[in-house]
């Protein structure tokens, strides 16, 4: 049994020069410290972005009429880019792989570390890199092209900052989205080779757990989608600086073509955000249940068949672009196919609830959240899929509430829930569980009360991306609904960052090694884990979920036993 | 926490054939990277056809069969290099490594005089600023001499296309530059030759995505 005290990834490091201090992080190859830091960075991040769009949910609170003017009109868009480019490319996009994937997923398939640790640290690098970029970029020259840079819009627009300097933010942010790319390839193919090479003894694919599951899923993504938009992004970069028309109708081009291009990524994209999330929900949900998980090989293979057919169905963000009818219904129809394996995967979850002895702890409490926000994304998901409805909902509110209800309600749910079910193993330390369940309350709350107005919104037009609204009883009435949900929600994430540094600080410390007795493999080490994870390689003889079999190893205090052999 | 840092031993993991599966996933991002391109030349290829052959026409046939040659060449001497390095004949691989070297340069300064002869027919991209200024091709940039769209487009992908391949030319005559001067040292021999067939594999692929430039450019006229 290891002690606190004892050698650990937190006050002993390994590839560097540094023995201490703020370089001996910066420049760590241990995949513990690099998921550390892009947890740090990350939520920094989130914490600026979450207050751009307080701001931008506070100026919907009065209509036009009214004189009311949080935000000048000119720059709307530099605030809904600065949030979304924050959100997608720097929070959920690196989320779960980058922090919790790098901290666990050698862990949990019995590893030292991932297969190559220098490039690890050279991903975190970039990312670092790009995300410094892509945030002084849009500070300085107020880009407001949105997330989507969408030609001939991001070519043309010359953006000036509230300083009053021109400066080319859009080549900056593309730029940025470039490297940050490059991070993302680079952690994928480690990941993959990972997988592939390093699982310990008797770590056979069917016997990994499922969060290893969904990072190898997502992974795949990330190495085969990545590069196209990267391109396609740079292309945009030279046109902006050389008078070729590449995506430019009025020389020549097909801004359609960029569409294409675009969401041939963007659109795996968003199962990169939302598969490791429904792999953390896939270990949190059996721990709490302490029951073996509901179908495991269908979870695993669903996972596997979300990130296949993700490929195929970019197109339907493109029902009102233009696009030939024949494709728009060959995508739609296709875009059904990928509700198949996603509802399978709710079905597992729910029925391995039923019957079990649960505990609602803080991370069950998010993974529960997580199965019902996500459920309301992924149904309207549906609406926006079908043809005819997506013509009416196209750019309203409508839209806006349905990503949201996959991206924060789903992905970042999860990735919180994550974050509270493995803080004990990261840090050796337990947060107040109060203060989590409070969290939890006004997150979930909030979360509904911000995003249900918008779906009615949407349905009777509210367009995105509007500055203000006309003074109608109906709109109104559900603004201000959805400002003060607003308000709810950013007080639960304020409470999180709160609750996360009090359990750094005063956080009850505790080697226990296993604190929701979970039968997966990482929880069979020290809290914090050891500078190589195990003492010993860990020989696996069992079932990840085998709950009869982890429960009398237990009592014969063998449950560490397997890897002894 | 209260122990001093302990500084241990860095994580020695050497797996030749991960890494080798790993270098397969990063030339394929290199192969999709590129794929983007293609599909891009293959959609205005057939918005603008007319344009595109007469373009075409200007291009060098002669110029570029002579570089499609020598590329193909070091392909040849790379394999060799290897060969020779895994056969123990260390020397060998050296010169053959150089020989690979000087043709990747040679193609680099051929490419050099073909560009030089279209900057000279006015076919080069300026920057926006440069073209406010008066400095742009009055062929390339909106004027009274302005090309069609179409041959606007062709030199436009013509020089970012073949520019991105010849960048990845340099690092690749780069790289082995740093294996020439690894062997030389001894950290890459006979017994550790996994970066010398990582550089040959990446060489390779220059070679392969210049194969479907040649004929794209160059033949289809």
């Amino acid at each position: 049994m290891e002690t606190a005290n004892s050698t650990n990834y937190l006050n002993s490091h390994t590839g560097s020069r540094w023995t201490s201090g703020f370089m001996s992080w910066i420049t760590s190859t241990d995949h513990k410290r690099i998921g550390i830091m892009y947890g740090f960075t990350m939520f920094s991040f989130f914490f600026l972005a979450v207050w751009i769009g307080f701001i931008i949910k506070l100026q919907k609170f009065y209509p036009a009429a009214s004189g009311w003017e949080i935000i000048p009109v000119e720059w709307y868009g530099s605030y809904f880019t600065l949030h979304s480019v924050i959100m997608i490319f720097l929070f959920i996009v690196p989320g779960a792989p980058a922090v919790l994937g790098n901290f666990f997923l050698p862990l949990q398939i019995g590893a030292k570390d991932v297969a190559f640790p220098r490039v690890n640290l050279l991903s975190y690098w970039l990312y670092l890199f790009g995300a410094i970029m892509a945030v002084v970029g849009i500070l300085l020259g107020g880009a407001d092209t949105g997330w989507t840079f969408t030609p001939p819009y991001s070519v043309t627009t010359r953006t000036i900052s509230m300083f009053g300097t021109q400066f080319d933010s859009v080549s900056w942010m593309l730029t940025a989205a470039f490297i940050l790319g490059w991070g993302t390839i680079l952690t994928g193919i480690n990941f993959i080779i990972t997988i592939h090479r390093m699982r310990t003894k008797g770590m056979g694919y069917f016997k990994m757990p499922l969060f290893s599951w969904s990072i190898y899923a997502a992974s795949w993504i990330q190495v085969l989608a990545t590069p196209v938009v990267g391109i396609s992004l740079l292309m945009i970069v030279l046109e902006r600086m050389m008078p070729v028309g590449f995506f430019d109708p009025n020389k020549g081009g097909d801004p359609i073509l960029f569409q294409h291009l675009f969401w041939i990524y963007s659109h795996p994209a968003v199962y990169v955000m939302i598969l490791p999330s429904m792999g953390l929900v896939s270990e949190i949900i059996p721990t709490n249940s302490q029951k073996p998980i509901f179908g495991y090989k269908s979870i695993a293979i669903a996972s596997c068949s979300i990130a296949g057919v993700g490929y195929l169905i970019w197109a339907h963000h493109m029902f009102a672009s233009g696009m030939s009818d024949v494709a728009s219904i060959i995508f739609s129809f296709l875009t059904f196919f990928v509700a198949i394996p996603t509802a399978i995967k709710v079905f597992n979850w729910i029925a391995t609830l039923y019957k079990a002895s649960i505990s609602l702890t803080p991370p069950m409490l998010f993974a529960l959240g997580f199965v019902f926000n996500f459920s309301i994304g992924g149904l309207t998901g549906m609406f926006l899929g079908s043809l005819s409805t997506d013509i009416h909902l196209h750019d309203t509110d409508f839209i806006v509430a349905h990503f949201h209800y996959t991206m924060f309600g789903g992905a970042a749910f999860g990735i919180i829930g994550g974050i509270f079910h493995y803080f004990p193993k990261m840090f050796g330390k337990m947060y107040s569980h109060k203060l989590a369940n409070a969290t939890f309350g006004f997150m979930f709350t909030g979360f509904n009360a911000l995003f249900i107005p918008m779906f009615i919104l949407g349905f009777y037009g509210m367009p995105r991306r509007y500055h203000t609204y006309p003074d109608i009883p109906l709109f109104t009435n559900l603004q201000q609904a959805s400002t003060i949900g607003s308000w709810i929600l950013v007080t639960g994430v304020m409470l999180m960052f709160i609750t996360w540094i009090h359990g750094l600080l005063k956080g009850k410390q505790s080697s226990e090694e296993n604190p929701w007795n979970s039968s997966t493999l990482e929880w069979q080490t020290a809290s914090p884990p050891t500078l190589y994870n195990f003492e010993k390689d860990p020989v696996i003889t069992r079932h990840p979920y085998d709950y009869d079999a982890f429960r009398t190893e237990v009592k014969a205090g063998t449950s560490k036993g397997a890897r002894d052999e | 926490m209260s122990e001093p840092a302990v500084k241990v031993e860095a994580f020695h993991h050497h797996d030749e054939e991960g890494t080798r599966l790993g270098f397969w996933l990063f030339l394929f991002t290199e192969l999709l990277l590129f794929g983007a391109f293609f599909i891009v030349y293959g959609v205005y290829r057939t918005a603008h056809l007319n344009d595109f052959k007469i373009a075409a026409e200007s291009l060098n046939t002669g110029i570029g069969t002579t570089n499609t040659i020598i590329l193909l060449a070091s392909s040849l001497t790379m394999v060799l290099s290897l060969n020779a390095m895994k056969a123990g004949r260390v020397k060998l691989a050296k010169s053959m490594l150089l020989f690979t070297m000087a043709l990747g340069t040679t193609f680099l300064v051929i490419k050099g005089f073909e560009w030089n002869a279209k900057f000279a027919h006015h076919l080069f991209l300026q920057t926006s600023a440069a073209i406010a200024e008066g400095k742009g091709s009055p062929l390339l940039t909106p004027g009274p001499d302005m090309l069609p769209d179409g041959q606007v487009l062709f030199y436009g992908l013509y020089f970012i296309m073949t520019g991105t391949h010849a960048l990845h030319i340099i690092i690749g005559v780069v790289w082995m530059g740093i294996v020439y001067f690894w062997i030389s040292k001894g950290s890459i021999n006979p017994d550790n030759a996994g970066v010398l067939e990582r550089c040959g594999l990446y060489w390779h692929l220059v070679d392969v995505i210049w194969i479907f430039l040649f004929p794209l450019y160059y033949l289809v006229a």
